[in-house]
């Protein structure tokens, strides 16, 4: 049996005094498509905070590539991060080129100027994500999708086995994030890259991942998309009576019937 | 002026001022985009209480000053990282504590002390050969430090998270900038004084961000304008014969303005509202 990318097992976070993830346990095969579902506040983020080291558990053990987060050391290099956009400060005097050279500086080495294969991987990277001509454009003056593309690069950079990304389609309209995720889909099967999607959106993820963990403060379900998008599955997920459109098997859509004067 | 520039008083205020200048303005570019301008403020005042300590034991207000603000800073970094404390509650913290500290000295000092005041609000024209070698140690350190590890402040300065990701040693990283903005503060505290240099590790940095949307690029500007005010406050002060500190500052204001008004994407805003104007208008 293959070691699995991410382990967590029986995690629990706090923040204060706060339970916001309870008795998590999961884990990530190598190559596998990850979708992390959930409403707003149910710890998506700080799951994926907890795999990437950021976050402490007050109870279980996450491992990734097999070690602590906080134990990585060169193998942070094998992770690729997107965070969500919004505490980046846009008015950030910086070129989309350094944003994602800055993406290896771990790598460079401590007080190290960046080299050749630093600046080729850069230029790979946005060509990866077709933003190679907008290389010496200022970061804070691009479109919301335009800025995304160029985090994914700066994860790309990298050259990593895993890829985690937070909401990446946040800043996105319905169009643009449908391309998105196409585009994400064929960069996981052409690179064979682990990934881990955290987003609200059920119907568009459901096509494309290749398991899911349905989330809200504990695990509601994970497995396979066919057998965890039950409307049993999201009702417990979301927490109330809800009407499914369908696309085939999946739902595509998540619709609340609760009444708001009952409420 | 080159009659002014034979006194050895003049040329090292000269050379006082281009250090402060420049090592404030280089370090202010990242103060001013990590949000980090009110803990600047709060170092600064905080050297009141490392001057007032010097007085008492006797000893270069300027060496007991580097001690207590590298303390302090470190302190508020301590206390933010462990205390569930905002960061400007903990400079509002050791802000007036320090102040404090600093007049209960003062008050310990018998007799009239007229050199404090200089340190209080700047006094560039009466700095002695031994400040002017502790300015120049402490400015070399800054710029080396900073030159060693731009990639590393940068990506701190832009995105912490991502620092952290990456796996950069981020909480020695945000002490080591700490350090440095101690050391810079108290470089600077007989050019401008401690009520005054917080504005100079703000102005510079902001004017040249009008100018550019390069962060190299930024940090020159800034150094340039940082220099060329700390002179113009100089000469102004010297042939005027009014405060150094203040003048100085109130030059760096002016040039901030004539930056703003300048800014390129200003340029280009108001060319749109032309243009749209006279769309309207036809």
């Amino acid at each position: 049996m293959t070691t699995p990318v991410i382990d967590l097992q029986n995690v629990s976070v706090a923040y204060q005094d706060k339970i916001v993830l309870q008795d998590i346990t999961l884990s990530v095969s190598p190559g596998a498509f990850l979708g992390i579902l959930g409403p707003n506040g149910s710890g998506k983020t700080t799951l994926l905070r907890t795999m990437l080291g950021l976050t402490d558990p007050f109870d279980g053990t996450v491992r990734v590539f097999g070690k602590e987060p906080k134990k990585l050391k060169r193998l942070r290099e094998k992770i690729g991060y997107v965070p969500q956009q919004s505490h980046i400060d846009l008015t950030f005097p910086i070129q989309v080129k350094d944003v994602v050279l800055l993406g290896r500086a771990y790598k460079m080495g401590l007080g190290k100027r960046p080299h050749n294969q630093d600046r080729e991987a850069v230029e790979e990277a946005l060509e990866l994500v077709h933003m190679t001509d907008f290389a010496d454009e200022q970061f804070g003056r691009l479109s919301g999708g335009q800025r995304q593309r160029v985090l994914i690069a700066r994860a790309l950079a990298l050259q990593p086995d895993l890829l985690m990304l937070d909401e990446p389609t946040a800043a996105l309209d319905v169009g643009a994030a449908e391309s998105f995720y196409e585009w994400l889909h064929n960069t996981h099967k052409n690179l064979g890259l682990t990934l881990v999607l955290v987003t609200h959106d059920v119907g568009v993820v459901s096509r494309y991942v290749t398991a899911i963990a349905c989330l809200n403060k504990r695990l509601v379900a994970h497995g396979l998309p066919e057998n965890v998008l039950t409307e049993e599955g999201l009702q417990a997920m979301y927490g109330c009576d809800a009407v499914f459109f369908h696309h085939g098997k999946v739902p595509h859509l998540v619709v609340s019937t609760r009444d708001p004067e009952k409420t | 002026m080159i009659d002014l520039m034979q006194f050895t008083f003049m040329q090292r205020a000269l050379v006082a001022a281009s250090l402060t200048g420049a090592v404030c303005a280089l370090i202010g570019v990242f103060v001013v985009f990590r949000g980090m301008s009110f803990i600047g403020a709060g170092i600064s005042h905080a050297s009141f209480g490392g001057v007032a300590l010097g007085f008492v034991l006797n000893i270069n207000p300027l060496y007991t000053a580097i001690g207590f603000c590298v303390l302090v800073a470190w302190l508020i970094g301590w206390v933010t990282e462990i205390g569930r404390l905002r960061e400007d509650a903990a400079v509002g913290i050791f802000f007036a504590s320090t102040m404090a500290m600093g007049v209960l000295l003062v008050s310990l000092i018998k007799g009239y002390q007229i050199d404090l005041f200089g340190y209080i609000f700047g006094n560039v024209l009466a700095i002695s050969r031994n400040d002017l070698i502790a300015m120049a140690v402490l400015a070399l350190l800054v710029f080396l430090v900073i030159f060693f590890f731009y990639k590393e402040f940068l990506l701190l300065t832009f995105d912490a998270e991502m620092a952290a990701v990456t796996g950069l040693p981020v909480k020695w990283l945000n002490f080591l900038m700490l350090t440095l903005m101690a050391f810079t503060i108290v470089l600077s505290i007989k050019a401008v004084g401690i009520v005054l240099v917080s504005a100079l590790l703000v102005i510079p940095a902001a004017s040249a961000v009008q100018l550019t949307a390069h962060f190299k690029k930024a940090i020159i500007y800034a150094v340039f304008i940082g220099v060329v005010s700390c002179w113009s406050g100089l000469f102004l002060s010297a042939f005027l014969n009014i405060a150094s500190g203040a003048t100085i500052v109130l030059t760096a204001t002016a040039v901030f303005f004539i930056c703003t008004f300048l800014s390129p994407q200003r340029r280009k805003m108001r060319r749109r509202i032309g243009t749209l104007v006279k769309t309207q208008n036809s």
